[in-house]
C-alpha cells in the first residue's frame, strides 16, 4: 500500500513539475523570443493592475482557449481526430515514469527511490515511448483530412524515422560507457570522477554521442531548426492547422511538455541528471549545516542583488506612465527583498547545526534542486536556439539525418566499443 | 574523419571547414541573441517598444487623418456641393447630394455630405480639390474603429463636429 502511495506521490511532483515548467516555459519562449528581438514582449494581461511581466498570459491563453469555438473539419476521422491530442500528450507524460529526479529521500523511516519506475530497460522503455508520440502527429494530420496536416503528418514521420537512428546509435555508445541500460545506474554511474577531478558526466565521456543526441532530441520534439511538421511557411501550421480551442491547447502544452522531457534526458544521459559535480551524496550529508547556511546566505544575496536592479528602475522611472505601471518596479523591487528576508531569517533556525535525519533531507531536496535547475537551463536551451536559428529545409534535414549523423552515430559507437574493450 | 557528405545548402555558396561543421556557427548565433538577451534584461528602459494606448507615436502637422467639414462663420457648412472631391476621388468614398440655397449668394449646400471611412486611402485628393476650403484631413484623428460597417459611413453633421475619439 505504501508503494502505491509512493509511486502516487511521484507521479504528482512529475505532473506538477511538468506543468508548472510548461506554463513558465511559455512564459520564457515569448519573453526571451521578445527580448532576443529588442522588443518588451506580452505585459498587458494583469491581475488588478499587477501585470507580472507577462506571467499571466498563459493564465489569460487557457481561459481563452476553454471558452472557444471547436471549430471541426467536417469530413475528419471523428474517433482518430479526438484521440491524437491526447495521445501526444499522454506519451509526453509517460516518458517521466523512469527518469530519475533523484538518489533517494528518507520519509518517515522509509527510503523511497526518487523514481517512478526504476526499470532495468529503462533506456529501451525511452526509446520506444518517445517514437511514439509521432503517431499522434500522424494521426491528427490523417485524421484532419487537410492536405497541409497530411503533409505535416508525413513529414513527422520520416522526421523520426531519419533521427531515432541516431538517437539510438549516441544512446549505445553511452550504454557501453556505463554498461546499463537502466537509467538510475547511467545517472549513478556519473557521479564518479575521471583522474580525480572531471566528473564523469556523459558529455565528458561522448562528446560526440551528446551533440548527434541533443540534434536528435530537437529534431523528436519537433523544435525548430527541426520544426518541419509545422513549419507555417510552407504548410500553414501543419499537423495541428484544424485543431481550435482546447484540442489546440492540448498540442501546444504537449510541445512544451515534450520539451521539458527533452531537457529531462538531456540532463539525465549527459549531463549527470541529480548529481551536483565535485559534490556526491556523502559530502552534502556530512556538511549538510554548512552547506544549507551558505545556500541560504547566497539566496539572500542573489536576492538582494536583483532588488537593486529593481531598485535603479524604481528611481529611473519614478512616475514615467502616470499609472499603475509606476508601482511594477517597487513591486519587484519588495517581493525579492522578502525572498531575501525569508531566506535570513531561515539561518534563525541555526541551519549550520542541523541533525542527521535533516542533513538526508538537505542532501535530497539538493539532489532535485540540481536536476531540476539542469532541467531548466536545457528547455531554455530549446527556446533560445529556436529564436537563434532559422528552419532547415527539408532535403538539407534528410541528408543531415542520413548522410551525416548516422554515420557519425556509427563511428562513435564503433569507437566507444574499441575504447571500452582495450580499457 | 571525412565531412564531404555535409549538407552543401543552397549548393552555389563556398563554405570554409569551420563552417561546414554548423556548430561553431551555431554557438556564434547562440552568443548574438544571448548578448541581445542581457543588454535587453539589464536596459528595460532602452527598448525601442512604444507602450501603444499609452504613449503614442506624435505625427508631423501635414499628418492626413480622418476629415472634417469647415464652417462659414454662421455655422453653416462651406460647402457648395461642386461634387468636386467626389469627382476626384480615387477610391470613390464621397457622396455628396446637393440642393438650392436659400442665400441667392450662395449657389448650392450639401443636403448630405457621406464619407466611407472604409474605402477612403486618405490621399488627401479631396482637399486639394476642393475650391472653398470646405474639407481638410487635419484633425490628426487615425484611431478609427467602429463595431459594424455602417458605422463607417459618415454623415454631414459628424463631419462638421469632428472632435471626438476615433470611435464612431
Amino acid at each position: 500500500m505504501t508503494i502505491v502511495f509512493d509511486t502516487l506521490a511521484k507521479i504528482g511532483f512529475f505532473f506538477a513539475l511538468i506543468m508548472g515548467l510548461v506554463v513558465v516555459l511559455i512564459w520564457m519562449e515569448r519573453k526571451g523570443a521578445a527580448f532576443i528581438q529588442d522588443r518588451t514582449g506580452p505585459n498587458r494581461a494583469s491581475i488588478a493592475g499587477v501585470r507580472l511581466a507577462g506571467l499571466v498570459h498563459p493564465v489569460a491563453d487557457v481561459f481563452k482557449l476553454l471558452f472557444k469555438e471547436d471549430v471541426t473539419p467536417a469530413n475528419r476521422h471523428q474517433a482518430l481526430y479526438n484521440l491524437a491530442p491526447w495521445l501526444v500528450m499522454t506519451v509526453a507524460l509517460s516518458t517521466y515514469a523512469v527518469i530519475p529526479f533523484g538518489d533517494f529521500i528518507t520519509v518517515a523511516g522509509r527510503r523511497v527511490p526518487l523514481v517512478v519506475a526504476d526499470l532495468n530497460v529503462g533506456l529501451l522503455y525511452v526509446l520506444a515511448i518517445a517514437s511514439l508520440a509521432t503517431y499522434g502527429v500522424v494521426m491528427a494530420g490523417w485524421a484532419s483530412n487537410n492536405k497541409f496536416t497530411f503533409l505535416g503528418g508525413i513529414r513527422a514521420t520520416s522526421q523520426m524515422i531519419s533521427y531515432e537512428i541516431s538517437m539510438g546509435l549516441a544512446l549505445m555508445g553511452l550504454v557501453l560507457v556505463f554498461s546499463s541500460l537502466r537509467l538510475t545506474d547511467i545517472v549513478a554511474g556519473q557521479g564518479d570522477l575521471i583522474w580525480g577531478f572531471v566528473p564523469k558526466w556523459g558529455v565528458v565521456v561522448q562528446p560526440l554521442g551528446f551533440i548527434l543526441f541533443i540534434v536528435a532530441v530537437f529534431a523528436e520534439t519537433n523544435r525548430n531548426p527541426f520544426d518541419l511538421p509545422e513549419g507555417e511557411s510552407e504548410i500553414v501550421a501543419g499537423f495541428h492547422l484544424e485543431y481550435s480551442s482546447m484540442k489546440f491547447a492540448l498540442f501546444f502544452m504537449a510541445e512544451y511538455a515534450h520539451m521539458v522531457v527533452g531537457a529531462s534526458l538531456i540532463t539525465t544521459f549527459y549531463f549527470g541528471g541529480y548529481q551536483i559535480p565535485w559534490l556526491p551524496r556523502e559530502m552534502i550529508e556530512a556538511n549538510a549545516g554548512l552547506i544549507l547556511t551558505l545556500k541560504l546566505v547566497g539566496v539572500a544575496i542573489a536576492s538582494l542583488l536583483i532588488a537593486m536592479l529593481f531598485f535603479r528602475r524604481v528611481q529611473k522611472e519614478k512616475g514615467k506612465f502616470g499609472d499603475a505601471r509606476d508601482r511594477e518596479p517597487v513591486l519587484g523591487a519588495g517581493l525579492w527583498v522578502l525572498v531575501a528576508a525569508a531566506a535570513l531569517v531561515g539561518l534563525v533556525f541555526k541551519p549550520w547545526a542541523i541533525g542527521p535525519v535533516g542533513a538526508e533531507m538537505v542532501a535530497s531536496l539538493f539532489q532535485i534542486m540540481a536536476f531540476v535547475a539542469k532541467v531548466v537551463f536545457f528547455a531554455w536551451l530549446f527556446i533560445w536556439v529556436r529564436w537563434t536559428l532559422p528552419r532547415f529545409r527539408y532535403d538539407q534535414l534528410m541528408r543531415l539525418g542520413w548522410k551525416v549523423w548516422l554515420p557519425l552515430g556509427l563511428a562513435n559507437l564503433v569507437v566507444t566499443a574499441v575504447v571500452m574493450a582495450i580499457v | 574523419m571525412s565531412f564531404e557528405g555535409l549538407p552543401k545548402g543552397s549548393g552555389d555558396t563556398k563554405r570554409s571547414f569551420l563552417e561546414s561543421l554548423y556548430l561553431p556557427e551555431v554557438l556564434r548565433g547562440l552568443a548574438v541573441t544571448a548578448r541581445h538577451l542581457v543588454h535587453n534584461i539589464l536596459h528595460t528602459d532602452e527598448m525601442p517598444t512604444m507602450q501603444y494606448p499609452e504613449e503614442k507615436r506624435v505625427y508631423g502637422e501635414r499628418f492626413r487623418g480622418r476629415h472634417r467639414l469647415m464652417k462659414r462663420e454662421d455655422g453653416t457648412p462651406r460647402c457648395v456641393a461642386c461634387q468636386m472631391c467626389s469627382t476626384y476621388c480615387p477610391a470613390d468614398c464621397i457622396e455628396i447630394v446637393g440642393a438650392e440655397h436659400q442665400d441667392p449668394k450662395i449657389e448650392k449646400y450639401p443636403l448630405t455630405f457621406d464619407i466611407d471611412l472604409l474605402r477612403c486611402v486618405y490621399c488627401g485628393l479631396c482637399e486639394e480639390a476642393c475650391p472653398c476650403d470646405a474639407i481638410r484631413l487635419d484633425t490628426g484623428i487615425y484611431e478609427i474603429a467602429a463595431d459594424s460597417r455602417e458605422k463607417f459611413i459618415v454623415g454631414k453633421d459628424f463631419l462638421l463636429n469632428n472632435e471626438t475619439d476615433g470611435t464612431l
